[in-house]
C-alpha cells in the first residue's frame, strides 16, 4: 500500500478531509457509521449565518468523495490500533483497515437535555431540543405543540450543556447562540402571530456575519432577548410550561408562561471514543476533547505520528470552520506521507 | 521497717494532683448539665440496676475493649493489654502487697513499688510457699502482657495498616509527653524489678528474675544504685504520666466510664454546650479510627475530622471555618469506639459561633387553599428535579389518593438547611409557617419527598399526624395493593441519603419497595455505612472540585458491582450524583412510576380523587 | 476619611473612590468562588425567598463587590438557606457560604 489514509468520521470535516487528500493523489478510506454521510449536517435544514440550505453543503462534499473515494458507511469503527507505522481499523463487522495514516474526524454528541432535569425534558410535553426543531424544519413538519395546537409563545433556552459546571461542561459551545438566532428567526417566519423570546446569558456572535443576524432578528423579526438563564420549568394543567428565570438587566425575577420551549443543546464529547481509542491512549484536555500537540503550531498533530484530528472532535465548532481545518489537515497529511520518516 | 523511700514522692504526688485535678473536672461537669439531666444524673446513681448496667459496659469497653475488638483484633488485643493488662496489675498487685504487710491500710505507693520494700532476705522464706510463688508468676505475665501491647502500639504507630487503619492521628506536644511516659512506664517496672531481684538473687518472677541475673551479670555498675535510679526513673515517669494525663488524650480514660454512666443514665446530646458535652469531648482518644471512613480525605481537607473538631473543642479553639467544614453525614458517629455524637457537637459549635442575625421571614404569607388526606410537600430540592414531583403525583392519582401538593408554587423551606448552619432560631420561624399550613390541610399524613425535611419533621415539628418519606408511603400503598407493579428486571444499586438512613434510621422500606420490581444489588457501603453523595448542605467549607471528588469517590462504591440504575430517594443525592453521568441516576417514586403498567396510568388520569384511608397497621408503623 | 454626617441626597453612581469595599474584601477572601459570578440571574429566578419577595442574591453580592452594601443590609435576612441557588449555579459558587459570609461580615464590619 502506497500514501494511504484513513479517515474515520464521515461529517463535514472527515468528507472535507478525504476529497482534499484524494485530489492530492493519496490513496483514501473513508469510514461512515451511519448509512448517509454528512454527520450532524446531515440533520439541518439550513445553516446559519446565512441560511443557505445545509444540503449544498453536503452534496458539494459527497461530489468530492463519491466515487473517488472508498467509503465504508453504515459501520462503526470499533477499535483503531497503531503497529510499526501502521493504523489498523476494526470495524464492527470484523471488517479490518490498515493505512499509513489516520485521520479522526469522529466529531460529537449532542448534550443529552435530560440532564438538565430542572428544564424538563423527556418529563413536559413540550420542551423540545433545537436539534428536533432543525428535524421539523428539515421535514417541513409544521412547528405545534405536542396536542397539535400552534404556540403562540416560544422560548428559545441558550447554553443548554454548555457553560455549565453542574453537568461537569465549563466550556461554550460557540455555535449554540447563533443557532438560537436562527431558529427564532426560523419560528417567526413560519408564525407570524407566535412571540419568540430568548433567554440568554451572553451572546456570543463570534463570526463573519452574526451580529448582522442578531441585529436582523431584533430589526425584522421583533424577536425579544431577554438576559438571565433559566432557572426552572413547571407544568401546567393544560401542558403549556412556566419558565422562571430573572431578568437580570431590570434586576427582578420572572416568571413567563409559553407553549414550546426550545433547549439549545450543546457539544459534548463522543462517548464512543472512549473505547475505540483507548489503545492508542490520546490526550483529551479537561472538557474531555481531544488534545492537539500545539494548538498553534500542530493543532492537527496528536502524540503518534501519522495520527491526525480534525473537526469537532477538538471540541465545540462551526461548519466554515471544519471545513478549514479538515483543508488544513488533509495538507498536514500529504506532508507526512511525503516526507521521509 | 519503714515503708518509705524519697523516690515514691513523684509517683505519689502525681497521683494526687491527677485524683484532685479528675476530681474537680467530674464536679465541673455534673454541675454543668443540663437541669433535666442533672436529674436524671442524680435518680440514676440512686438506681442500683442502673450502676450495675453501667459498670458491665465499663468493664466491656473500658477494659476488653470489646468495639475495637470487632473492628481489628491487633487493635482489640493492643488496647485490651494496656487497659485490663494494668487494670490487674493495680489490682492484683494491691491483693499481693497485703498479703506481704499483713495489713489493709497501705500507702497507694507500697503495691507500685513493692519490689522494693519486700527485697529484704527474710523474704526468701516466701519462696517455698505456693501464694507468693503464683503472685510473682501473675505479675510477671501481666507485665509481659502489657509490654506485648507495647510493642503493638509502637508498631501502630509505624505500620498502622497492620491494625485496619491506614491514617493515625496527629499528636499534640501534651499528648506526646503522656505517649512517652507511658511507654515507659512498663519497661522501667521491668528494668527496676529485674535489677532489684538480680542484685538479691531472688523475689523476682519468670521473666523478672532470670533478666535481672543477667543483667547484674553484663552491666558492669553497682547494681544495687542501678536498680535504685530504676526505682527513681519508675516513679518519674508515672509522675509525669499522671500530671499530664488531664491535658493529653489519655485524660480519655477516667470520662469514659464518667461518660458510660451518664449514657445509661439517659442523657442525650442537646443543643447547646454542657456538661455532656464536656464529658464526650473529654471521652475521645483521639484513636483516630474517624480518620479513615471520613470522605473528606478524598477531597484533600485533613484537618477538620471528628478528632481535630473535637481536639479543638476540647482546646477552646474551634474556627468558624473548621465548625463549618464537615458532610455531617453522620459516619464517624457510627464508627466512633466511646459513641461520641460529634455532629451533634459539630453543630453545637455552629450554633455558638453563628452570628447574631436575626431572620426576618415577615414577608411570608401563609394561607391554606384546601383539606386532603395527605400532605405533600416535595421539598425545595425537588424543584429541580421535576420528575420525582410528577412521578408522586402520578402515583398518587393510579392508588386514587386525595393530595395537597403543599409547595407546588411557593416553597416555605423546612428550616433544617438554616439549622445546619447553626441557626435554629432562625429556622423556628419557618417551622411555625409550615406547621400552620400543614395543620391547616386537616390531613392525615403528611408525606415528603426529601430526607432533609423529613428528618425536620420528624425531630423539631411535633406534628399530631403521621409523617412518611416517600418511600414508605409507597411501600404502603405498594402492600395494601393500590398500585400494581410489573418487573422492570434491573438490575438496582440503592444509595441510602444520610438523612433518610443515619439521620432517620430509615433503611429497610427503600430496599423493600425496590425488592418488589426490580434485582437490588447490595452495596459495599450501605445502610449506616453508606457514603454521602458529596451534596451535602451541611458542607459550607468545600468547593465544587472538592464535592466533586466526594461524589465520585461515593460512585466508585456504589459501582462496584455494575449496577444498571443508581437509585437514591433525596433530591439532592439525585442531582448530586447526576452530575457525574456515570450511571442512570433515578428517585424511587420514578422507579415505581416506571413499573406501574401503562393502562392503569390512562386509566387513572382525569379521575376524581377520592380520599385515601391508610391501613394504620404496627408493621408499616415500624418502617 | 472625614465624616460629613447626614447627606440629603444619595448619590446614585456607584462611586469606586467613595464606596466601602471592606466587606467585599473580606467576603471575596472567605469565599473565592463568589469571584466566579457571570451574573446569569440562576439563583435569583430559582430562590425560594425570591418567590414570596423582592429578595435578589444576585443584585445583594454584586453591589457588595461594588461597596455599595445597604440592599445587603435591608434584605440578606431574608434569606431561608435551602439551597437552590447553590444546586443551580453554573459555575459552582459556593454561595451557601457567601451568605453566611455577608451574614458575617455585616456584624463585624
Amino acid at each position: 500500500m502506497n500514501k494511504s489514509t484513513i479517515v474515520v468520521g464521515g461529517g463535514i470535516a472527515g468528507m472535507t478531509a478525504a476529497g482534499e487528500l484524494s485530489r492530492l493523489g493519496v490513496e483514501v478510506t473513508l469510514v461512515e457509521q451511519e448509512q448517509i454521510s454528512g454527520g450532524h449536517a446531515a440533520c439541518w435544514d439550513r445553516l446559519f449565518p446565512t441560511r443557505r440550505p445545509a444540503e449544498e453543503v453536503i452534496s458539494f462534499l459527497r461530489e468530492q468523495t463519491d466515487s473517488k473515494v472508498n467509503t465504508f458507511s453504515g459501520r462503526p469503527v470499533t477499535e483503531i490500533l497503531h503497529h510499526e507505522s501502521m493504523f489498523t481499523a476494526t470495524l464492527s463487522d470484523g471488517t479490518i483497515l490498515r493505512g499509513e495514516s489516520l485521520v479522526l474526524a469522529t466529531g460529537y454528541d449532542l448534550f443529552d437535555a435530560s440532564r438538565k432535569e430542572e428544564y424538563g425534558y423527556g418529563i413536559y410535553d413540550n420542551v423540545i431540543t433545537s436539534a428536533e426543531l432543525e428535524g421539523w424544519f428539515k421535514n417541513h413538519q409544521p412547528v405545534r405543540t405536542k396536542n397539535g395546537r400552534i404556540p403562540s409563545r416560544v422560548a428559545f433556552i441558550h447554553c443548554v450543556g454548555s457553560r455549565d459546571e453542574k453537568v461537569g461542561n465549563l466550556y461554550c459551545s460557540k455555535v449554540c447562540c447563533i443557532t438560537g438566532v436562527k431558529q427564532a428567526i426560523e419560528v417567526k417566519e413560519a408564525l407570524p402571530a407566535c412571540d419568540v423570546y430568548s433567554f440568554y446569558m451572553d451572546l456570543r456572535m463570534f463570526d463573519r456575519n452574526f451580529e448582522e443576524l442578531y441585529f436582523e432578528a431584533q430589526k425584522n423579526y421583533g424577536i425579544n432577548f431577554i438576559r438571565g438563564r433559566l432557572s426552572e420549568c413547571s407544568e401546567n394543567e393544560d401542558h403549556t410550561l412556566v419558565v422562571k428565570t430573572e431578568d437580570t438587566l431590570t434586576g427582578k425575577p420572572m416568571k413567563m408562561i409559553v407553549d414550546l420551549v426550545v433547549l439549545l443543546v450543546g457539544f459534548v464529547p463522543r462517548s464512543q471514543n472512549t473505547q475505540m481509542l483507548l489503545k492508542l491512549k490520546l490526550i483529551t484536555g479537561n472538557d474531555g476533547f481531544l488534545q492537539p500537540e500545539d494548538e498553534h503550531n500542530g493543532d492537527n498533530l496528536t502524540r503518534i505520528p501519522g495520527l491526525f484530528i480534525t473537526g469537532a472532535v477538538k471540541g465545540p465548532v462551526t461548519i466554515a470552520n471544519a471545513v478549514a481545518d479538515a483543508r488544513a489537515t488533509a495538507l498536514q497529511v500529504y506532508s507526512f506521507l511525503h516526507s521521509n520518516r | 521497717m519503714i515503708n518509705f523511700n524519697l523516690f515514691v514522692l513523684p509517683f505519689s504526688l502525681g497521683l494526687l494532683y491527677l485524683i484532685l485535678k479528675i476530681g474537680k473536672d467530674w464536679y465541673k461537669w455534673i454541675t454543668t448539665l443540663s437541669p433535666v439531666d442533672k436529674v436524671k444524673f442524680t435518680s440514676g446513681i440512686r438506681n442500683p440496676i442502673q450502676i450495675l448496667i453501667s459498670l458491665k459496659e465499663v468493664f466491656f469497653e473500658v477494659l476488653i475493649h470489646r468495639k475495637m475488638w470487632k473492628r481489628n483484633p491487633l487493635l482489640g488485643y493492643m488496647h485490651m493489654s494496656f487497659a485490663l493488662g494494668w487494670f490487674l496489675l493495680i489490682v492484683l498487685g494491691n491483693i499481693e502487697s497485703r498479703f506481704y504487710s499483713g495489713t489493709h491500710l497501705n500507702a497507694p505507693y507500697y503495691p507500685i513499688f513493692l519490689k522494693f520494700f519486700i527485697h529484704d532476705k527474710l523474704v526468701i522464706f516466701f519462696e517455698v510457699y505456693a501464694v507468693p510463688r503464683f503472685f510473682r508468676f501473675i505479675m510477671d505475665l501481666l507485665l509481659l502482657y502489657i509490654l506485648s501491647g507495647l510493642l503493638l502500639a509502637f508498631l501502630k504507630r509505624k505500620k498502622s495498616k497492620w491494625f485496619g487503619m491506614k491514617q493515625v492521628t496527629r499528636y499534640q506536644l501534651t499528648d506526646h509527653v503522656a505517649l512517652t511516659t507511658l511507654w515507659l512506664i512498663f519497661p522501667m517496672r521491668l528494668l527496676a524489678e529485674s535489677f532489684t531481684a538480680g542484685y538479691y538473687g531472688s523475689g523476682g518472677g519468670f521473666m523478672t528474675q532470670p533478666l535481672g541475673n543477667f543483667l547484674t551479670w553484663i552491666v558492669p555498675l553497682p547494681t544495687d544504685l542501678v536498680a535504685y535510679t530504676m526505682w527513681w526513673g519508675y516513679s518519674l515517669v508515672l509522675g509525669i504520666f499522671f500530671v499530664t494525663l488531664p491535658y493529653s488524650r489519655y485524660m480519655h480514660i477516667p470520662t469514659e466510664v464518667l461518660l458510660i454512666f451518664f449514657r445509661n443514665f439517659g442523657i442525650k446530646p442537646k443543643k447547646w454546650y454542657s456538661g455532656y458535652s464536656d464529658t464526650e469531648v473529654h471521652s475521645c482518644s483521639r484513636c483516630g479510627v474517624c480518620l479513615d471512613i471520613c470522605q473528606m480525605n478524598l477531597a484533600g481537607i485533613h484537618d477538620s475530622q471528628a478528632v481535630y473538631f473535637i481536639r479543638d473543642v476540647r482546646d477552646k479553639y474551634v474556627s468558624e471555618q473548621i465548625s463549618r467544614k464537615c458532610l455531617v453525614c453522620g459516619r464517624c458517629q457510627e464508627v466512633c469506639p466511646v459513641g461520641i455524637h460529634s455532629d451533634s457537637l459539630r453543630l453545637i459549635k455552629r450554633r455558638e459561633l453563628s452570628s447574631g442575625q436575626d431572620a426576618d421571614y415577615s414577608f411570608v404569607s401563609v394561607s391554606t387553599v384546601r383539606t386532603a388526606e395527605v400532605v405533600y410537600f416535595s421539598g425545595c430540592m425537588s424543584h429541580l428535579t421535576p420528575s420525582i414531583i410528577r412521578s408522586m403525583k402520578g402515583i398518587m392519582e393510579v392508588a386514587g389518593v386525595s393530595y395537597l401538593h403543599l409547595d407546588e408554587n411557593r416553597s416555605i423551606c423546612c428550616g433544617r438547611p438554616l439549622m445546619l448552619a447553626g441557626k435554629d432560631r432562625q429556622a423556628h420561624d419557618l417551622v411555625e409557617f409550615n406547621k400552620k399550613l400543614i395543620r391547616d390541610a386537616r390531613a392525615g399524613i403528611l408525606v415528603t419527598s426529601c430526607p432533609i425535611c423529613y428528618r425536620v419533621f420528624k425531630e423539631e415539628y411535633n406534628l399530631p399526624i403521621r409523617i412518611q418519606h416517600h418511600a414508605q408511603f409507597l411501600l404502603e400503598l405498594v402492600r395494601s395493593g393500590k398500585i400494581p407493579l410489573q418487573s422492570m428486571h434491573r438490575r438496582i444499586i440503592y444509595h441510602d441519603p444520610c438523612d433518610l438512613g443515619r439521620g432517620s434510621h430509615v433503611y429497610e422500606a427503600p430496599r423493600e419497595l425496590l425488592g418488589k420490581f426490580s434485582d437490588l444489588l447490595i452495596s459495599k457501603e450501605e445502610k449506616n455505612n453508606a457514603l454521602c453523595c458529596g451534596g451535602s448542605l451541611g458542607m459550607f467549607e468545600a468547593d465544587h472540585q472538592q464535592r466533586d471528588l466526594m461524589t465520585n469517590g461515593a460512585l466508585d462504591s456504589l459501582l462496584t458491582f455494575g449496577p444498571e440504575i443508581l437509585a437514591t430517594s433525596c433530591p439532592l443525592c439525585k442531582k448530586t450524583f447526576g452530575k457525574m453521568n456515570r450511571v442512570p441516576v433515578k428517585d424511587l417514586a420514578e422507579l415505581v412510576f416506571e413499573s406501574i403498567p401503562d393502562g392503569r396510568i390512562r386509566s387513572a388520569s382525569g379521575s376524581v380523587s377520592v380520599p385515601f384511608h391508610p391501613e394504620l397497621s404496627s408493621e408499616a408503623e415500624s418502617i | 476619611m472625614k465624616d460629613f454626617g447626614y447627606q440629603a441626597h444619595r448619590d446614585n453612581t456607584i462611586d469606586f473612590e467613595k464606596n466601602d469595599f471592606r466587606i467585599a474584601r473580606f467576603l471575596l477572601e472567605r469565599e473565592p468562588s463568589l469571584n466566579l459570578c457571570i451574573g446569569c440571574g440562576s439563583c435569583t429566578g430559582t430562590c425560594s425567598t425570591g418567590h414570596f419577595t423582592e429578595f435578589n442574591i444576585r443584585k445583594i453580592h454584586t453591589l457588595i463587590k461594588r461597596g455599595d452594601t445597604e440592599m445587603a443590609r435591608k434584605q440578606i435576612r431574608q434569606c431561608m438557606f435551602c439551597g437552590k441557588c447553590q444546586l443551580i449555579c453554573p459555575r459552582g459558587i459556593n454561595l451557601r457560604n457567601v451568605i453566611l459570609g455577608i451574614n458575617r461580615a455585616l456584624e463585624k464590619i
